[in-house]
């Protein structure tokens, strides 16, 4: 079973590599039109493609690239002619640092929170809560971002508005500029998750086995937490892992207004730039996440569910 | 004695959408003193759930006390701290719920939730729980106990669950136990162990108990009183002896009426409308709408519970007529009507749910698990009735699904009206279609909730006969009439209508096909037993009117008796038994014939089941022999287990697959 979700997910990404590929094949131009702009023509042309091997068939330059994409080389972007492993790995990290410091605050937050809406649905606290996360998921990100900038670095300036930490700067430099921008996504990503959390609460609270755990007289509190919990929180981890994925690849908007230097903004940038192997090289990197969060999610809920568990054990 | 369950005039209702309150129960007194055994009687919707967990100081979200009281040993349970609530509930009173396969928390292994339950409610110390455990698992005889605490309940079988929470409610000692429907769903030689079991432990014990149920046979089994409940009140009450043999309330004549019985070749009569809706009933009789004997007084006036001439309380002015009428009025007959000629032919059916691993299919490698499904050949005649029976597991269902297309078989053919069935659904013809229909066990389930009942039924005129416009919704008019139900229906969503209207659009969907092969999977079995009866009394008509041939799959071997002409017997997939309804009922059987018989429960005091073989569910069959090995009660050796058992014929058109002698079979 194991084995079965780890091949398809090598196959998707594979897949995925191809279309990528591909995509950028179909474009009109390459790297080097590119690059070389208005010079783009005659020899100098020549030169640049058989400089980066733009005359072979696509199927070789396909495994050249893959291959390199496999052992972590993605070649060298167009124009600065700069490893694009080490300008990515940069924003990966930065990237992986936001998401990390987004979801050490809201996920425990979300869970906490809806745990506590869903025992007390209808209640005040739910009210208050439920209304504020349809408020939070709402609300377009630079809207919130905007008013947060003016209130926290404009008007009481405890906090940097804008991150000017360079994108390839020690961790702890982005200290306290990426306080910000964490605000504003551990917003988004609390209200979805405390959502879900609070209906898979709601109904498992309902359910025949917790009535059962009632009517046995276990006490409330083990209830909750020894029959209902570890119940309801398991659809949770499949929202928790999507999350992650747009986290590290879809919050480009925060990115351009905190000026944040992660990975989505680099790849604006390199679509605007037209440099194809960079945009090429997140791309996967940003598939290979998606397919990577998903298979853990999945495999973790697995693992956490007796069901899912032990079918997946008879079957393999 | 004095009552260890006291409940005095209790009320509990519902605030409706109209701001009225809607009452659930309606002023009842019910006492239970130890050692004895109240059965709660009625359709669903009557109430008799709600007052069990009444008696525990439980509503359901929603609903609220009245009036009354609910008193377990002289304490009021609706007047204590929940502090107070979790110390008497799960210990000195238990539950026994319905569903136990949804009442066990999927995440906590058993031993894990028994352990709970005596940490909470035994004195006995920590170290001990263990061993107390296995002890109780013992108790109520589950085999092999040990490895039965490391399991979650999704490994267990549904009879194997229901015994785990027997066991978790004695884990307290409890002093009364409270049963909701603890067998419904179970199998019936299952159910009969669980009935046992339950009555060793309680006359052991000397608990009192309330047991829930709409099975009369249960509550004959198990209860010295039985209390009858009618839209939320009681009817009647009395010794079980004197409810079941001489009812002295009309309801309750006609909920006895209307069960099938083993004995009785003849269809059980149905009892006519429904119960009216909470705080629908008027000033009167809350079942003068459906009662034969009903006069003007019962519409004005609410009788009271009197004592009746038979003995108990009624709740009827007419108690003593109602009383003396004694004697059985005659169900309609059965039609039995084949014509010789062959409608549905299956040839060496084999069908099997094991799917190659992949490794397995990168290598092209089959599977070597037995299929479930095996050498199934039966022809059925033009009109012909035939009943398939087994216990759950045994293939019933399968063989349904493969018939309509939707479970390629392994091997085998199908063959309906001399033209060959491919085996996919997508590649059988609109007319092979249209020929069989399926009708399945819970509308619920199979009516689309977002659909009308027009949209419904339209569906299958549209496509089979390209109806359009006015013709259309007459013609499905028309079909509704079929089933007994007006055309106001016509524009009514499936959660609109009640649990027997909504079979009856099942079935009417089916016939809107015009199909000669009608496929019937466990279509009663989700139905109250008054509204079984109109069922299966629909589908004889139809089968009257329309010739049509029936696959009828049941695990009631009475409801089989009422309505099948020829009845197949089924153990893991492979066919024991095939004759004429009677000759399998009344005539030799194959050992596993005798099992299930022997293991129905009739409504009736007199009655006991014989257990002849373990209820434990088997997860696959044998690779060879017999299928039934495991189990039988009259295994001769080796050879069942090596051997394939021979068809023998004792009269013409019966066949049992035995290798014990004709002349053997017959004598035991």
């Amino acid at each position: 079973m194991l084995m079965r979700r780890l091949f398809l997910g090598a196959i998707t990404v594979w897949i995925v590599s191809v279309i990528i590929f591909a995509g950028v094949e179909v474009l009109p131009g390459d790297a080097c039109t590119a690059f070389l702009e208005r010079e783009a023509q005659g020899k100098l042309l020549e030169n640049c493609r058989e400089a980066q091997g733009l005359n072979r068939s696509a199927a070789e330059r396909y495994f050249d690239w893959a291959s390199g994409a496999v052992r972590g080389d993605f070649g060298v972007s167009a124009n600065g002619q700069k490893s694009i492993s080490e300008l990515v790995g940069n924003r990966l990290r930065n990237s992986l640092l936001l998401a990390f410091c987004a979801l050490a605050i809201g996920v425990p937050l979300a869970i906490f929170l809806g745990v506590v809406t869903g025992l007390r649905r209808d209640k005040p606290v739910d009210l208050v809560f439920s209304t504020t996360a349809v408020f939070a998921m709402t609300i377009p990100e630079f809207v919130s971002a905007t008013v947060l900038i003016l209130v926290f670095s404009v008007w009481l300036g405890w906090l940097p508005g804008i991150v000017l930490t360079s994108a390839g700067a020690q961790v702890s430099e982005f200290f306290p500029e990426i306080v910000l921008p964490v605000i504003v996504l551990g917003m988004v990503m609390t209200a979805h998750i405390l959502r879900m959390v609070r209906s898979s609460v709601i109904e498992v609270m309902a359910g025949e086995y917790v009535q059962m755990a009632i009517l046995k007289g276990v006490p409330y509190w083990h209830i909750v937490f020894r029959h209902a919990l570890p119940n309801a929180l398991l659809p949770a981890i499949n929202v928790v892992a999507l999350t992650i994925a747009w986290l590290l690849g879809g919050v480009v908007v925060i990115e351009v207004v905190f000026n944040y230097p992660g990975l989505g903004r680099m790849m604006i940038d390199a679509i605007s730039d037209r440099d194809l192997p960079v945009v090429q090289a997140i791309a996967l990197i940003v598939a290979t996440v998606y397919v990577g969060v998903n298979l853990t999610a999945d495999l973790m809920t697995m693992l956490l569910n007796p069901r899912l568990r032990t079918h997946a054990l008879r079957d393999s | 004695m004095s009552a260890l369950i006291d409940i005095r005039d209790i009320s509990v209702g519902f605030a409706g959408r109209d701001g009225r309150t809607r009452e659930v129960l309606r002023n009842i007194d019910l006492a239970v003193t130890p050692g004895e055994c109240v059965g709660l009687v009625g359709e669903s919707g009557s109430g008799k759930s709600t007052l069990a967990l009444a008696a525990m100081g439980y509503l359901k979200r929603g609903l609220r006390l009245l009036n009354g009281s609910a008193a377990f040993n002289g304490i009021d349970m609706f007047a204590q701290s929940r502090q107070e609530l979790e110390r008497i509930r799960g210990g000195q009173l238990a539950l026994i719920p319905q569903n136990s396969g949804q009442s066990l928390t999927p995440t906590l292994r058993v031993g894990a939730q028994l352990g709970e339950a005596l940490r909470l409610h035994s004195a006995l110390p920590a170290d001990r729980h263990a061993a107390k455990v296995v002890e109780l698992l013992g108790h109520v005889r589950l085999p092999d106990p040990e490895s039965i605490v490391q399991r979650f309940p999704h490994e267990l079988s549904g009879g194997q669950q229901q015994r785990v929470a027997i066991a978790m409610a004695l884990a307290g000692e409890p002093e009364a136990l409270l049963l909701d429907e603890p067998t419904t769903g179970l199998d019936v030689t299952t159910q009969a162990h669980i009935l046992e079991l339950l009555r060793d432990i309680t006359t052991e014990r000397g608990m009192a108990m309330v047991y829930v149920s709409h099975d009369l046979g249960a509550i004959a089994r198990v209860c010295t009183r039985v209390v009858v409940m009618y839209a939320g009140e009681v009817v009647l009450e009395g010794s079980t002896r004197h409810v079941l043999k001489s009812p002295a309330h009309p309801y309750a004549q006609g909920l006895l009426a209307s069960i099938p019985k083993l004995d009785d070749t003849t269809l059980p009569i149905a009892l006519d409308g429904r119960p009216p809706a909470p705080g629908d009933a008027g000033a009167g009789c809350a079942f003068a709408d459906r009662c034969a004997l009903v006069r003007d007084r019962c519409r004005s006036t609410r009788p009271q519970l009197v004592p009746s001439e038979s003995g108990g309380t009624a709740r009827c002015f007419f108690a003593r007529e109602a009383g003396r009428q004694q004697g059985r009025t005659i169900g309609a007959a059965p039609v039995r009507f084949s014509s010789g000629e062959t409608m549905l032919d299956l040839d060496g059916l084999s069908i099997s749910y094991a799917r190659p691993r992949l490794l397995d299919q990168l290598l092209g490698r089959g599977t070597d698990v037995p299929p479930t499904v095996d050498d199934i050949s039966i022809s059925i005649g033009k009109g012909e009735t035939l009943g398939l029976v087994g216990e759950s597991g045994s293939g019933k269902s399968t063989i349904l699904k493969t018939i309509a297309g939707l479970l390629p078989p392994a091997g085998g053919a199908v063959t309906a009206g001399n033209q060959a069935l491919p085996h996919a659904v997508e590649q059988r013809a609109p007319g092979q279609l249209r020929q069989i229909q399926l009708i399945f066990q819970n509308p619920d389930d199979s009516l689309n909730p977002r659909h009308t009942v027009a949209d419904i039924l339209e569906q299958p005129l549209k496509l089979y006969f390209g109806l359009a416009g006015d013709k259309l919704r007459s013609r499905s008019a028309e079909i509704l009439d079929r089933v007994r139900l007006g055309a106001h229906y016509l524009d009514r969503l499936p959660s609109q209508l009640s649990g027997g209207e909504k079979q009856r659009v099942a079935i009417a969907r089916a016939f809107a096909a015009g199909p000669e092969i009608v496929l019937c999977d466990e279509v009663t079995s989700a139905l109250d037993v008054s509204v079984q009866a109109a069922v299966l009394d629909l589908l004889n008509d139809l089968k009257k009117t329309q010739g049509t041939t029936y696959i009828f799959v049941s695990h009631d071997l009475a409801v089989v008796r009422a309505l099948a002409d020829r009845v197949a017997v089924l153990y893991q997939g492979r066919l024991c038994e095939i004759g004429q309804t009677d000759q399998v009922f009344e005539g030799e059987s194959h050992p596993y014939t005798k099992v299930l018989l022997g293991a129905v429960l009739e409504p009736d005091p007199d009655a006991a089941p014989t257990l002849a073989a373990d209820d434990i569910v088997e997860r696959a069959p044998p690779a060879s022999g017999c299928p039934f090995q495991r189990r039988c009660p009259r295994r001769l050796g080796e050879i069942c287990d090596t051997d394939t058992p021979p068809w023998q014929s004792p009269e013409a058109g019966h066949f049992i697959r035995c290798h014990i002698s004709l002349e053997d079979l017959n004598a035991a």
